[in-house]
């Protein structure tokens, strides 16, 4: 036994190579080569609701001589999907920027903290996901609705009258609330870790040569937390697009979203071959900037070394 | 035909506790139903006749029904798909054929509820009615007379026309989110055939929900009824069954608020709940005894009481309490029933015509 650990010790790190590979295959390049399949097929009554394609290697000769791109086309073709793409992205990016300009401060004041209490901060930002994610939007339900706690709150405070109400349930405004409610945590956690990082005597050395605070944060806290950024951002951006939920819950009719596109294809069409070419363009759509991502974070590697 | 996740959830624990820890060696039917759909204590009852455990879990649209149907292997014994739905199940081959020797019950049946049925499932081999009911206009009776006046309102007029949708607009309109349905009412309403599967006629019908568009609050299956309960929304399209909770609620609330519900005098769309045993089911023998229970005459009745839905068993109407038997809300008058309409499914090219049209709708682009 210790010989062979002993005469093998590639094999020990290929192993431990393979693993998140092994990983990547099972649980996401697999079911993604299903997604593409029945993206390729026809829809059609029956258990499952699509014709079958490609079943074995024996017909692939088949399969590829009948290719067909129909549902890819279909989506070009008709405006709604592009246009709930360019939605549900400009959601993504005003809710991400608006998920930096509350959580930077938040991630801020914890890096600045004692340490003595930074540890129970971190346990604050946490504590919500101890309450299961669909009694927290449904709880903002219960704030936003126009009868609900907010009006009452701002009538018993004298700024709204007896009759006035709340407006903002099943609004645009309700569904950027819930988004930036929701994913607070995913944003102040990678932020805090970078500004935890950050070396406090550069900060203390820029202002002994007279750099006032606002400037010293543009020079050198922000740029060095920039990893941090790119992580929060990523970390919501990437799931924003795709929310189905939270705009399904908060939001009106008029919000239209990629996530409820998809449902209504899968759900109320029952084309589950056009709900897989949405998912497979969406897919195409969130990998540009997981890209962008990548390369920033070895050039900052690179610039370490 | 409604209700909201929270109740789902609520109804899931509730089936928790009644049907416990299951073992292997015990009977069991799993039955999945449509949320706020059955007194529970006929679950007891039949668990106490026949030894039978019901393990019972929920649903709130058809559509999520469906597609756990044929995804297959959904584990359950007795569904509840509305009829439409049904008889694209049928053609998929969800579902098997009904052993008719282990219902004897089946006499119960209300002939003409069956044969429309059988539009659905011809020779109806596949299913048993559970309920039925129809989709009509949900109204707060003095919200609607201060904006309207004091107007009858016993048409689809008091919605569709857009100068009483933009007076109703402040007190506020909602739209049940089932494109199937609203469609076949906005055909009906033009003087077309509700059951059109023509582009152009579909258009003509999706255009009178864009002239009231603009006044239209909200588009939900199922927050609804409380809205209306609790006096949020003045006027909706709603299922008869739910309306009449909304009603109760409001009363038990004593909130001031007078519910009321109206099959509007063009006719209105009629649909049908329907039992049935999905293909793959592994306790058949206790599915089948199951919906035979479900059609005693008193047990279904008990459960119309509760629910306050028309059921298709004729012989249970003794059995059913005045103020629901009685209600022409529940059970339409002769006269009324000639002009309530079937549909027939959706091809897969017609129902994403009939989508594309609503979505374009409901988002108002």
């Amino acid at each position: 036994m210790s010989q062979a650990s002993a005469t093998s010790p590639g094999k020990a790190r290929w192993l431990v190579v393979a693993v998140p590979y092994v990983w990547l295959i099972l649980f996401f390049l697999m079911p993604f080569v299903i997604i593409v399949k029945i993206s390729l097929s026809d829809t059609a009554i029956s258990m499952p609701p699509y014709t079958p394609v490609f079943q074995g290697f024996s017909t692939l000769r088949d399969f590829i001589s009948q290719l067909d791109f129909d549902n890819y086309l279909f989506l070009t073709e008709d405006p709604l999907y592009s246009e709930a793409y360019l939605s549900s992205l400009r959601v993504a990016v005003v809710s991400t920027l608006l998920l930096l300009l509350v959580g930077y401060p938040m991630a801020l004041c914890m890096a600045r903290a004692n340490h003595g209490i930074r540890p129970t901060l971190v346990m604050l930002v946490i504590l919500p996901f101890w309450t299961s994610f669909l009694i927290r939007v449904y709880a903002w339900i219960g704030i936003l609705k126009p009868e609900g706690l907010l009006t009452l709150l701002l009538q018993s405070l004298h700024l709204y009258g007896p009759d006035e109400q709340v407006q903002i349930f099943r609004t645009q405004t309700a569904v950027y609330i819930g988004i930036v409610y929701s994913y607070l945590p995913f944003m102040v956690l990678p932020l805090y870790s970078a500004l935890e990082k950050l070396d406090g005597t550069l900060l203390e050395a820029a202002n002994d040569l007279g750099c006032p605070p606002w400037k010293a944060f543009w020079k050198i806290t922000f740029p060095l937390s920039l990893p941090g950024v790119i992580a929060g951002s990523m970390i919501c951006f990437i799931p924003i697009t795709g929310e189905f939920v939270i705009p399904d819950l908060l939001g009106g009719a008029q919000t239209l979203m990629i996530g409820k596109t998809l449902w209504t294809e899968f759900f109320g069409n029952r084309d589950w071959p056009l709900a897989s070419a949405v998912a497979v363009i969406l897919l195409i759509v969130l990998v540009i900037p997981i890209v962008i991502f990548q390369n920033q974070q070895r050039k900052a590697e690179g610039g370490k070394a | 035909m409604k209700s909201t996740l929270l109740r789902m959830t609520a109804a899931a624990c509730c089936s928790v506790i009644l049907s416990g820890p299951v073992l292997a060696q015990e009977k069991v039917v799993h039955v999945y139903n449509w949320s706020d759909y059955i007194d529970s204590s006929i679950l007891e009852d039949f668990t106490k006749e026949t030894g039978i455990k019901v393990v019972y879990d929920v649903f709130d649209s058809n559509e999520l029904l469906e597609t756990k149907l044929l995804a297959g292997g959904s584990g359950y014994d007795v569904v509840v798909p509305t009829a439409p739905f049904l008889a694209r199940q049928i053609q998929a081959g969800v579902f098997q054929k009904l052993d008719k020797s282990k219902l004897p019950n089946l006499s119960n049946m209300w002939p003409e509820v069956m044969e429309r049925l059988a539009k659905y499932d011809p020779g109806n081999e596949y299913a048993v009615n559970y309920m039925w009911g129809t989709t009509g206009i949900g109204y707060n009776v003095e919200k609607v007379k201060a904006a309207l006046g004091d107007v009858p309102v016993d048409s689809w007029d008091i919605l569709f026309k857009p100068e009483n949708a933009e007076k109703l607009k402040a007190c506020g309109i909602n739209i049940l989110d089932a494109s199937d349905e609203t469609f076949a009412i906005a055909m009906n309403y033009i003087g077309k055939n509700p059951d059109s599967k023509e582009t152009a006629d579909l258009e003509a019908g999706g255009e009178v929900y864009a002239k009231i568009r603009p006044n239209v609050k909200t588009f939900n299956s199922s927050a609804y009824i409380d809205e209306l309960a609790n006096g949020d929304s003045c006027i909706s399209i709603g299922w008869s069954g739910d309306v009449l909770q909304a009603k109760n609620r409001a009363v038990e609330a004593k909130n001031g608020v007078n519910v009321n519900f109206v099959i509007p005098k063009e006719g209105t769309y009629m649909w049908f709940d329907n039992l049935a045993i999905p293909a793959d089911a592994k306790n058949v023998e206790e599915a089948h005894a199951f919906i035979n229970y479900l059609m005693k005459p008193e047990v279904i009745a008990k459960a119309s009481n509760y629910v306050q839905y028309a059921n298709g068993n004729l012989a249970s109407q003794k059995f059913i309490d005045e103020s629901v038997l009685k209600n022409p809300s529940v059970y339409p008058s002769e006269e009324m029933m000639k002009k309530l309409f079937t549909i027939s499914p959706y091809g897969p090219r017609e129902q994403r015509v009939l989508n594309r049209i609503w979505t374009q709708i409901k988002t108002g682009s």
